[in-house]
């Protein structure tokens, strides 16, 4: 397999702040990889270096097999870019918007015309191809985006928190469109603070927090870090807890916990769904009334907590606050 | 994916250059289309300053004869250059606002000549000052004002007000490239034009001014174009001394733009080059 991205050892500070501490990944052509991390933990800064918009102080960071901070201008004829903001022109048109950055891009004028009416329908942007861009809604501005990202056909494509502030609906448009991207093989290096998106999209993850690697992998092994499944009870009775860990002991493969105020019961399995069964006859032969149960899978929010010690979406913002709100329809 | 199958090979010529910097200056003036609002506002200050001189301030203000009609024709030339000077501020909030919006970043990742985009948007801005200047010759005309020099100095005198407004929209540039958001680069690109512009020629003539004050009014540069513009345009050009500025006002003039152009054309585009997000770290 060829590399699509290779960073090694790469440094960045701003002034006092160390933003990135060395940070060492890669990237295989035709894959998508997350990038994940709290605000402030380096993952805007790597995406700008390697989209040649900021110079590291030390390391490597090649894409294609093409040095960043030597050849920036070949790397740039192979990249797309979407950031966290929609970076279209809001007087102009859709249509005018991707005319303009094919041209740019060095097209014909016929070719940058019918490389923007391909795009507009592709992302189902026809009808609104001859409006100004202040009527668009969110999701449109950041479909444009997306299109104006692909106008060169990059072969590497960064997407800087792409789904920040969108609807679910818009959200799952934007997944469908970026695995049909990475479906005719181009690269994808994503970077998000819905752990779920990597979850989704990325065959990859790395995950950053203060500006250093602390972890690499499959969701899968990423997961597996933390443990594999559990049950987890809630009663009905919350002064039942310890008698209801005492009764579900046989069926633990760990050390089971109790979540007071929610009442709850964590039981780490490995029996799969059988455990749920067992647990339920478990309980019942105790007389305990169990208002709900599951077997639950890590998620990529368990993994985040356990490898930074917070969660993914308590997170403070260590360098600066951004001009707009990156938190968006999520809270 | 290879790389031959991307659709550009990176070919740095000079027809890229012109290119790109013409596909950015179709960009805003397709704005001022779309936002003609902001061109009215442009054309209403100095067509204000205009009235306000020439009918409120003017009989106030000594020329040492001629009267009203005179002081119109001192005043026209001067609000050129006044409105030149004020080309920076048609520039500052538009650059900060791309590069806080993120177009910049776009900009800035695609494989186009780095000068294209402050060059394209200056041109665009020029375009606006010489509709601008259009405007105010005729409200000039309207008020009395003549050219009454050569046809040859009066195209000099155009010439220069133009060179000296692009020089104007690149310090503009460089300018509205390092402040943090749109707000402070409205206020930014204006707040030291005031003085340069009312610490000169271009109202009153030098003579009446405090000692102290006059040979910083004579070698400001808003001085030596409005001072230019009134002898290639053969208008009053009272209390005229002998030193160097008012006897070489036109070669000064020129010199002046230039040097601008020279320092903040490779200024601006060195910072548009470095800039990051908001000015700001990542």
């Amino acid at each position: 397999m060829t590399l699509a991205i290779e960073v090694s050892g790469l440094q960045k500070s701003f002034g006092e702040v160390q933003a990135l501490r060395g940070i060492d990944f890669t990237v295989e052509q035709g894959t998508i990889v997350g990038l994940l991390g709290p605000n402030g933990s380096g993952k805007t800064t790597t995406v700008r270096i390697l989209a040649t918009l900021l110079k590291a102080d030390a390391g490597i960071a090649k894409v294609a097999g093409i040095d960043v901070s030597s050849s920036p201008d070949q790397v740039r004829t192979m990249i797309g870019l979407t950031g966290q903001y929609a970076a279209v022109d809001e007087y102009l048109t859709g249509r005018e918007n991707l005319q303009l950055f094919g041209q740019l891009f060095h097209l014909s004028k016929k070719q940058a015309a019918q490389r923007a009416d391909e795009l507009l329908t592709r992302f189902d942007l026809a009808d609104a191809a001859d409006r100004g861009i202040k009527g668009y809604s969110g999701g449109m501005r950041r479909r444009l985006d997306l299109a104006a990202s692909l106008i060169g056909r990059p072969s590497v494509l960064f997407l800087d928190e792409p789904t920040t502030g969108l609807d679910p609906r818009s959200r799952l448009g934007m997944w469908e469109v970026i695995e049909s991207l990475v479906a005719q093989g181009t690269t994808v290096l994503l970077t998000t603070q819905y752990l779920e998106e990597a979850d989704q999209l990325a065959s990859r993850s790395v995950v950053l927090d203060h500006g250093s690697v602390i972890a690499q992998g499959t969701s899968d092994e990423l997961k597996s870090q933390v443990g594999g499944d559990r049950v987890e009870v809630v009663l009905e009775i919350p002064n039942q807890l310890a008698q209801a860990k005492a009764a579900l002991s046989s069926i633990a493969s760990g050390e089971i916990n109790i979540n007071e105020d929610q009442h709850k019961v964590i039981i780490p399995t490995s029996g799969g769904s059988r455990s749920v069964v067992e647990a339920v006859r478990l309980l019942d032969e105790v007389q305990i009334s169990i208002a709900d149960i599951a077997l639950r899978r890590p998620t990529l929010d368990d993994v985040f907590l356990s490898l930074t010690g917070r969660s993914a979406e308590d997170e403070k913002s260590e360098v600066k606050p951004k001009q707009r709100s990156r938190r968006g329809a999520r809270a | 994916m290879t790389t031959s199958e991307t659709a550009t090979k990176y070919r740095p010529t000079l027809g890229w250059l012109i290119s790109d910097t013409t596909a950015v200056a179709k960009r805003h003036i397709l704005k001022i289309t779309r936002v003609p609002e902001s061109l009215f506002f442009a054309l209403i200050q100095p067509v204000m300053f205009v009235l306000l001189f020439a009918f409120v301030f003017g009989g106030a203000i000594n020329l040492g004869g001629g009267g009203a009609s005179a002081y119109r024709e001192y005043l026209i030339p001067g609000i050129f250059a006044q409105t030149v000077m004020f080309a920076v501020a048609s520039i500052t909030v538009g650059i900060t606002e791309d590069a806080n919006r993120g177009i910049m970043d776009r900009f800035r990742s695609l494989p186009m000549r780095p000068g294209a985009v402050l060059g394209g948007h200056t041109l665009a801005s020029l375009f606006q000052n010489i509709l601008v200047l259009i405007i105010l010759s005729i409200t000039g005309l309207l008020v009395g004002w003549r050219i009454r020099g050569s046809v040859a100095d009066a195209l000099l005198g155009y010439l220069l007000l133009a060179t000296f407004a692009y020089a104007m929209t690149w310090i503009g540039a460089w300018i509205g490239l390092h402040m943090p958001s749109p707000e402070v680069a409205g206020t930014a690109g204006l707040a030291w034009i005031f003085p340069l512009t009312f610490a000169s020629n271009v109202f009153t003539p030098i003579a009446t001014m405090p000692s102290w004050l006059q040979p910083i009014a004579l070698w400001n540069p808003v001085s030596c174009l409005a001072l230019a513009c009134r002898k290639l345009f053969g208008n009053p050009v009272p209390f005229l001394g002998d030193s160097f500025p008012e006897q070489h006002a036109v070669p000064l003039a020129y010199g002046y733009a230039l040097l601008f152009l020279a320092i903040f054309a490779p200024l601006a585009v060195r910072a548009f080059k470095t800039r990051n997000v908001g000015g700001l770290k990542a």
